[in-house]
């Protein structure tokens, strides 16, 4: 392979006079983690944001799989979409509180066309298994399941269209300790076994030296030198 | 023991209707210690935290005993002798008030003073936490004041009475790094300061293991394990705490973690034997018949049937 998953150079994210992201750049390659650290405020979750292009960057390249993402219309991302997606920190208030796990997790096949009514219900199922959660937890809703459990839908959700990378905002910083632990090891798992890229946000110094390949500090939107 | 107990906590018990959410907790907080409340999710923690203060939920009956040293009624020392530093500090001050109005109103609330006196007083105590320029700053509302600041003045509102004992209710849970050793280093400094205990609900263990000199760890509504941090979480006796302390993550090549299997039963579905045996790797039938009182092992307390048994070093545990 010639290119990284994901390459971002001079990457620039400002609210009105405040820059939040200031010149970053970096790459995560398939198979690989890469941390950014550092304190709330530092531009961590800005530049989660701007790489999956939520909120588009004021200037710099994300290049996708050697794709340049900037220029795209919405139209134009959206085949690219499935292809990375995001993982949030709160495991409820990522997942609609009305909609029972298992069409949470079928969304995504539904919205990307998919969806198949022969074998849908059954990959539903297989990616709940993925994840570790009990089919049974599919015909709950978010209330009815741990913090934990969750976060594994949520995981399962966002490998439902098949990515190659994992942009994860603070995945494990609302779980306790021994649910935060399970929740590493299957990231771990699911990352060796389908070579997936992780853009991994944390502002644990203890979880991101345990998990990641390398790490960028961040401090006021740029990297700290180590 | 060196000291008597400034707080005595015999037999808690905590319960909605027929449900027993704190099970009988039996400790005491000495003067001037910082004692760690440690726990999962649902363990009892807060709850606990709540009733030392006499602030359980209304549809909540307490059982047991929470008292002070000379035996006063806590209640009415609720703001005075011991006082709450809540989890979120922006809900905690009134978006209407300015904070040194606050502060006064929290000085006159137990202290016959004249408004100036008590003004002088919160102007001293926004000080002493490192707010910058106290006395204009008093006149501010708390949605002028960042994060850190709120905080501060949080904790000033909480130590501005001189109190016996501080309950610090997951001061650090929504904190990055920073802010969290920021925040309990001005907690150590004021309480110091003021001579008063801390009692810190936490579920963090290296909060624990950096700030706190004893260590109640809760499971189920109970304590497993109870005793000096050194002890505890240096050399675990209760499978529970090993397990905890096993599933941190490791600095170096990452590995698998080791991992509590289960998840920690419902309070209403509890049965005769210990609530951790059903995830514990050193469970025997005894475990799921008889639940282990706390017995002293090895410098503390320890509630497991096995607790001889849990090995050291703990990677080869879970």
């Amino acid at each position: 392979m010639s290119h990284p998953l994901l390459d971002v150079r001079d990457l620039v994210v400002r609210y009105g006079p405040v820059t939040a992201v200031d010149h970053l750049s970096f790459s995560v390659d398939a198979g690989e983690t890469l941390a950014l650290n550092g304190p709330s405020g530092c531009g961590k979750s800005s530049t989660a944001l701007a790489v999956l292009q939520l909120r588009r960057p004021d200037a710099g390249e994300v290049r996708f799989e050697g794709r340049e993402l900037t220029y795209l219309t919405e139209r134009e991302l959206r085949p690219l979409r499935p292809r990375m997606q995001p993982v949030f920190q709160d495991p409820y208030g990522s997942l609609s509180p009305r909609q029972r796990i298992r069409d949470a997790v079928a969304e995504p096949l539904k919205v990307h066309g998919r969806w198949n009514p022969a074998n849908g219900p059954a990959r539903v199922t297989e990616l709940l298994d993925r994840v570790g959660l009990d089919p049974s937890c599919g015909d709950r809703r978010p209330h009815e399941l741990s913090g934990g459990q969750c976060q594994r839908a949520g995981i399962a959700r966002a490998l439902a269209s098949d990515p190659r990378l994992l942009v994860l905002d603070e995945p494990v910083s609302a779980l306790d300790a021994s649910v935060r632990a399970g929740v590493l090891n299957l990231l771990a798992d699911l990352q060796d076994e389908l070579g997936l890229g992780y853009l991994f946000i944390c502002h644990d110094r203890a979880v991101v030296r345990h998990f990641a390949d390398r790490v960028i500090e961040m401090r006021e939107g740029r990297p700290v030198p180590t | 023991m060196p000291s008597e107990a400034l707080l005595s906590v015999r037999d808690l018990r905590i319960s909605f209707g027929e449900v027993e959410a704190v099970r009988g907790l039996t400790f005491d907080v000495r003067p001037h210690e910082v004692f760690a409340l440690v726990g999962e999710s649902g363990a009892g923690k807060s709850l606990t935290a709540r009733a030392l203060l006499g602030m359980a939920p209304r549809d909540a009956t307490v059982g047991g005993s929470v008292r002070l040293r000379d035996n006063v009624d806590l209640a009415a020392e609720r703001g005075r002798r011991i006082t709450l530093v809540p989890q979120d500090a922006l809900s905690a001050l009134s978006p209407v008030h300015p904070v040194g109005d606050q502060l006064a109103a929290a000085v006159r609330s137990v202290r016959r003073l004249s408004r100036r006196e008590a003004q002088a007083r919160a102007v001293a105590a926004l000080d002493r936490v490192g707010i910058p320029d106290a006395a204009r700053r008093a006149r501010a509302y708390p949605h002028e004041y960042s994060g850190g600041m709120r905080q501060r003045a949080v904790i000033a509102m909480a130590t501005v009475n001189e109190p016996d004992v501080v309950v610090a209710d997951e001061p650090t849970t929504a904190l990055d790094e920073e802010r969290r050793e920021q925040v309990l280093r001005v907690l150590a400094e004021q309480r110091e300061a003021v001579g008063a205990a801390l009692v810190l609900v936490t579920h963090d263990l290296d909060v624990v293991r950096d700030h706190a000199d004893r260590v109640l760890v809760m499971y189920a509504g109970r304590a497993a394990e109870l005793g000096p941090v050194r002890q505890v979480l240096g050399r675990p006796r209760a499978p529970y705490t090993a397990g905890l302390l096993a599933s941190l993550p490791q600095d170096g090549p990452r590995r698998r973690l080791p991992v509590l299997g289960g998840t920690p039963p419902a309070p209403d579905a509890l049965g005769p034997g210990c609530a951790f045996a059903p995830r514990c790797p050193l469970a025997t039938d005894p475990c799921h018949d008889r639940e282990p009182a706390l017995q002293a092992v090895d410098g503390r307390l320890v509630a497991c049937h096995h607790a001889a048994d849990v090995p050291d070093p703990l990677r080869k545990f879970v």
